[in-house]
């Protein structure tokens, strides 16, 4: 079993991100469940959202603070209190969205033993690709591709293709854009 | 074979109702049952369904329009949470007593004060004694096939009895899963036309609610008595049915998860019982013989399935999400009178009550349980009852 944790900001699209890996790892054969922080949330706040993944049925259900892959939507995320909640496990990978190129410093995201870290700026794909809501870069397609790039958890094609189902149209079309841009532009800096 | 989708266990609910092609939806919003009531609006709005969404002014109304139209012969649906469920009450009592086939779904969600929107199974316990077939779903695709299958249940003359369909609120009804779905033809034709003891719609006389003797009353309530044990049948026979439509094996009244054999019985009912079926897996790793009996529907209470799974065993826990105060958890006190009706030799029974207020139990905390458990049995100091609580991780 994998388990993912999305932490990003309220609005960002963490949930859908959760939900749409369900889709990819469905198109790749695998059982999955995505679903938000149980309880209530509000647009700008920090916000997680959890997946599963596995080739066996998920017996387990609800929340958890410990997980295989931390995809973080927002890199100023990294160093506040609300993050310290969740770990990594030993081997575990980080997966940021973030403009800099470089290991992050100073982060309050607690690990369990080895980590990896990978980096992507979707804020800028999504600037690219004309992906914005409301004012705000939508991220958490590209943040897909990343972790597809970062983890191989689901393969880059699934992850395209749940994401054209998921928006269907032109939307889908431009969304599997920038999650293909972020899967070929993450790198590993840890 | 039909499709494969991703939904919420509040989208299964949903995707349920609409493929036994409901007439009427009335209800009101409650989180976390909301989105269910979304969906179906989505879908009678986008065309995809043929019904009337009725809106109203409160869970009372909602289910006395749905018991309107049911009376005038309308497939009806509802679904609910929590206070919205306690204020819909009374009239759920009418429903049953008229014998008027109705499907409601009930997205779990404790009892305040304290405000709390979290999960248990307090609201749900509440209905216990309203006369209604009271299902229970484990994961999101039991939550679609046990709506499916509400419908027919309800609407079979050996029954004429309304359905509601638990699932947690957020643990199933926020969470996405892959789901089956079968084809609509095939539902149409196992499912057939909406039957109904009578029909109000003034073509003959009928009066609903009048007066009668203390005698007919209670052969009123007598029959309901009587529709309960024929309902155990009915659940059995559809559920075999739908299993050839589904392509998957049916289960009746009550999953038996490595119980055959089990020297330590867990007794359970709802999400958890996912995460208790991966404690088991892990105990009988370390060597203990533990298997699972899982409640798959509350009312009728399985008696004889429950007892022939615990007669063998040396001893039986029963995890309950709800707690009658004062006594012990109502899974517990049926489990016990359901081993008691059949035999004077009872195997040790304990109640564990947790995750109430919608305290997370993982897989960890059943381990932990059950092993104590067996501790306690095998050197004979059984502590009956145990109230199960942490905080943190």
């Amino acid at each position: 079993m994998y388990e993912i944790v999305f932490v990003g900001r309220g609005g960002q699209g963490a949930v859908t991100a959760a939900n749409i890996l369900v889709e990819a790892a469905l198109i790749d054969g695998l059982q999955a469940q995505g679903f938000p922080f149980f309880g209530a949330e509000r647009r700008g706040a920090p916000v997680a959202a959890f997946s599963r993944v596995d080739d066996k049925p998920i017996l387990r259900h609800g929340m958890f603070n410990t997980a295989d892959a931390i995809v973080v939507l927002d890199n100023k995320l990294l160093n506040q209190d609300y993050i310290s909640q969740f770990k990594l496990r030993d081997k575990g990978v980080l997966v940021l969205n973030t403009p800099y190129n470089t290991p992050p410093r100073d982060f309050k995201l607690r690990v369990e033993g080895e980590y990896s870290v990978y980096v992507v700026n979707a804020t800028q794909i999504a600037l690219k690709h004309r992906l914005v809501i409301a004012g705000w870069p939508v991220v958490n397609t590209s943040m897909l591709g990343a972790l597809s790039k970062a983890t191989g958890i689901v393969s880059k094609k699934a992850v395209l293709e749940a994401v054209r189902r998921y928006f269907s149209g032109r939307i889908g079309e431009v969304n599997a854009k920038a999650t293909e841009d972020a899967y070929e532009l993450t790198v590993r800096v840890v | 074979m039909g499709l494969k989708l991703v939904l919420t266990g509040n989208y299964s609910i949903a995707y349920a109702a609409k493929m036994a092609r409901v007439n009427v939806v009335a209800a009101y919003p409650i989180t976390p049952q909301t989105s269910i009531v979304e969906k179906l609006a989505e879908l009678i709005e986008g065309g995809e369904l043929d019904a009337v969404m009725i809106r109203v002014e409160s869970e009372h109304s909602a289910l006395a329009a749905c018991f309107g139209a049911a009376l005038a012969g309308a497939r009806v649906f509802t679904a609910t949470s929590s206070q919205g469920l306690l204020y819909m009450h009374e009239m759920v009592h009418w429903a049953s007593r008229a014998r008027i086939p109705i499907v409601m779904g009930i997205v779990t969600r404790t009892l305040g004060p304290p405000w709390n929107i979290w999960p248990d199974h307090t609201d749900y316990m509440d209905q216990r004694d309203t006369g209604w077939v009271m299902s229970f779903a484990v994961d999101n695709q039991e939550a679609f096939d046990l709506t499916l299958q509400a419908f027919k249940i309800s609407e079979d003359p050996r029954v004429y009895l309304p359905v509601m369909v638990g699932i947690e609120g957020f643990i199933l009804g926020h969470t996405t899963m892959p789901v089956e779905i079968p084809d609509q033809s095939a539902v149409d034709e196992w499912l057939g036309p909406r039957r109904q003891p009578y029909v109000i719609d003034g073509s003959d006389h009928l009066a609903l609610g009048n007066l009668a003797s203390p005698e007919d009353t209670e052969e009123f309530f007598m029959d309901i008595q009587n529709a309960m044990e024929e309902a155990k049948k009915v659940i059995a026979e559809v559920d075999e049915e739908y299993s050839k439509i589904a392509g998957r094996p049916s289960m009746g009244l009550v999953e038996c998860f490595k119980c055959e054999d089990a020297k330590y019985l867990a007794v359970s009912m709802g999400a958890w019982s996912g995460d208790l079926k991966e404690a088991i897996l892990q105990l009988r790793d370390e060597g203990f013989d533990v298997g699972l009996a899982r409640i798959r529907y509350y009312r009728p209470f399985p008696a004889e399935q429950l007892y022939e799974r615990a007669r063998g065993a040396k001893g039986v826990v029963v995890f309950d999400r709800a707690i009658s105060f004062g006594s012990a958890g109502p899974i517990f006190l049926d489990t016990l009178a359901s081993i008691a009706r059949y035999s004077r030799k009872t195997p040790y029974v304990k109640n564990v009550v947790a995750g109430l207020g919608g305290v997370n139990i993982t897989s960890e905390d059943f381990s932990k349980i059950i092993r104590k458990f067996v501790e306690e049995v095998e050197s004979d100091a059984l502590v009956p009852f145990e109230w199960y609580h942490r905080r943190g991780g």
